[in-house]
């Protein structure tokens, strides 16, 4: 079994959200940087416990970026995962990155996680792009993931509800909350990762059909209207007549 | 050329979410001075020429959909063949479980630039960009799609429905051959509560002030009430309160009904991101100092136990 796993490059969920350059480009000054949540917690952690189960399972992780993205790289490898390749470009459009990804990933993994989106560009288009160029089936917003008889046994989210399926390999999927318990990588894992393969190669030529023009910030709450607690119907008239909630 | 909204059904009807991507693809033709089509997949109880209400000049109803719904492979080959039969220059997608799937797939197969997640109608001067939610809803993006075909999937509440004639839409039946699949579903589960909580527009949710999952009446009375969907923060979550799929913020489910009231939860920034695009936030908190009266339109500073059932009492009496 071969497993790649796709991990992006996020602001911390606390971060404070700013722009520069004429608010074409984010503000990084004194931001902390990690792996992008959903990645790391349920697509990388979940690999790593089908390697524990299968030890012959081997997991590549991909990420496409600069070169100061490889802190968060060394720290994927210290969780888990033999060997990471790094795209050295940046870049934001969606087809663009899944097309660098889809490079590497047509070379005979069985699994391609992904996260379910990333908390910054917020896309969720990543794992359908790549499969959709390598033809593979792709299952969106997993919960649950095992692996039997060779072919994938998939819990995912569907309209109000859940359902299991089963589908053959190779094959994408996007993970999210439930499919792993979140780790933290303990010392043997830091002392090894430091070893571990990372191979950068440039990116290969392909178009970007999208360009962020400018980002923006929602305007400033007008400001909260408290309502004394001894008359909390005055909430449900201001909720009909006011904002027309209800 | 036109625009081709993808449309949904639940329970062999256009949903509400449907509604307003064709609401929303409707003003952009009118914008581009091209023709809305709307395609529907599978049977359905409906008479679909009420769409024309809407502005959509033609229904294009694809009743045999094979796996279409369950195997987005599938939907992707179907939907690619009607957008190219059709000559669709902009295809819009709720942004909902199925235009996530299905929309990454269609923009590689059509090289149709795709942005996600719109709030707005694009601005089509002399090149074409849509605003979206970026950063979990604390920041908004204008992005430009520079290919010729664009692809827009559209977030839920953002784009209100809009009736503009009482025309009728002409049906074209459409009978593509549809591709097998090769994804097997074993099991199917509902969630229980009646409402939907990606498709609620009223949500009633509660944190860790209400102190044990036996006080959940309240919540649960209330969104009755209401009509609404209930949710809860992480913690209550993770203490097996209530079900994850309940969870919403940044690391569970994001949301943004109208109407979002939050009881004893005290608005950790993870929590806001995922809430923070709802329209109308309503915090219920005995803390003043509960970080959530900041993201807040309108908030009672009070204990839970005493206001709630009040509050209950008076949507009751609404009539």
């Amino acid at each position: 079994m071969k497993i790649l796993v796709c991990i992006s490059r996020t602001p911390d969920t606390t971060s404070k959200i700013s722009f520069v350059d004429q608010n074409t480009k984010f503000n990084s000054d004194g931001v902390q940087w990690i792996i992008n949540p959903y990645d790391e917690w349920y697509a990388l952690v979940r690999a790593i416990e089908l390697k524990e189960k299968d030890p012959s399972t081997i997991i590549h992780l991909i990420n496409v970026g600069s070169i100061d993205n490889e802190a968060i790289i060394r720290k994927a490898l210290a969780l888990g995962g033999d060997e990471a390749i790094r795209i050295n470009t940046n870049n934001d459009d969606a087809y663009f990155i899944s097309h660098q990804i889809a490079t590497i990933a047509k070379d005979g993994y069985d699994l391609i996680l992904t996260g379910k989106e990333t908390i910054d560009h917020n896309g969720s288009s990543i794992g359908g792009m790549i499969a959709e160029i390598l033809d593979s089936n792709f299952i969106s917003l997993a919960t649950k993931l095992d692996i039997e008889n060779n072919q994938a046994i998939v819990t995912r989210e569907s309209e109000g509800g859940e359902e299991k399926i089963a589908a053959p390999l190779p094959l994408v999927i996007s993970c999210q909350k439930g499919m792993a318990e979140a780790r933290i990588p303990n010392m043997r894992g830091i002392m090894a990762a430091r070893t571990k393969p990372l191979k950068v190669s440039e990116a290969s030529n392909t178009e970007c059909l999208t360009t962020i023009n400018a980002f923006d910030l929602p305007p400033a709450k007008a400001g909260v209207k408290l309502i004394p607690a001894d008359t909390p119907e005055l909430l449900v008239k201001l909720l009909r007549e006011e904002a027309k909630a209800i | 050329m036109s625009v081709i909204i993808i449309t949904e059904q639940s329970e062999n009807k256009i949903k509400k979410q449907s509604l307003e991507s064709i609401s929303y693809g409707v003003a952009i033709a009118k914008q581009l001075n091209l023709d809305a089509f709307a395609l529907v997949m599978g049977a359905t109880d409906e008479n679909l020429s009420y769409l024309g209400n809407y502005g959509v000049k033609k229904i294009i109803h694809q009743k045999n959909i094979g796996a279409a719904n369950s195997d987005n492979k599938v939907a992707t080959k179907l939907i690619s063949e009607i957008c190219t039969q059709h000559q669709a220059q902009i295809i819009i997608f709720s942004n909902s479980l199925f235009g996530k799937a299905v929309a990454p797939r269609l923009s590689v197969k059509l090289k149709a630039g795709l942005v996600s997640g719109a709030i707005k109608l694009p601005e089509t001067g002399n090149s074409f960009s849509v605003k979206r939610s970026v950063f979990s809803g604390k920041a908004f993006a204008d992005v430009k799609i520079s290919s010729p075909i664009k692809i827009i999937t559209l977030n839920a509440n953002a784009f209100e429905t809009m009736k503009s004639s009482d025309a009728n839409a002409e049906i074209v039946e459409s009978n593509i051959e549809v591709p097998a699949g090769t994804i097997n579903i074993i099991e199917t589960k509902k969630n229980e509560g009646t409402v939907s909580l990606t498709d609620a527009e009223t949500v009633v949710s509660g944190g860790r002030g209400l102190k044990g999952p036996e006080n959940w009446g309240m919540i649960e009375e209330l969104a009755k009430a209401l009509g609404a969907a209930t949710a809860c923060s992480r913690p209550v979550a993770d203490s097996n309160w209530r079900p994850h799929h309940e969870h919403v913020g940044q690391t569970g489910v994001a949301i943004s009904p109208n109407l979002y009231i939050a009881v004893g939860i005290s608005g950790a920034i993870q929590h806001l991101a995922g809430v923070n695009r709802s329209k109308t936030i309503v915090v219920i908190n005995n803390d003043p100092e509960a970080p959530f009266f900041k993201a807040a339109d309108y908030g009672i500073v009070g204990d839970a136990f005493q206001v709630m059932p009040k509050i209950i009492e008076a949507v009751k009496n609404l009539g």
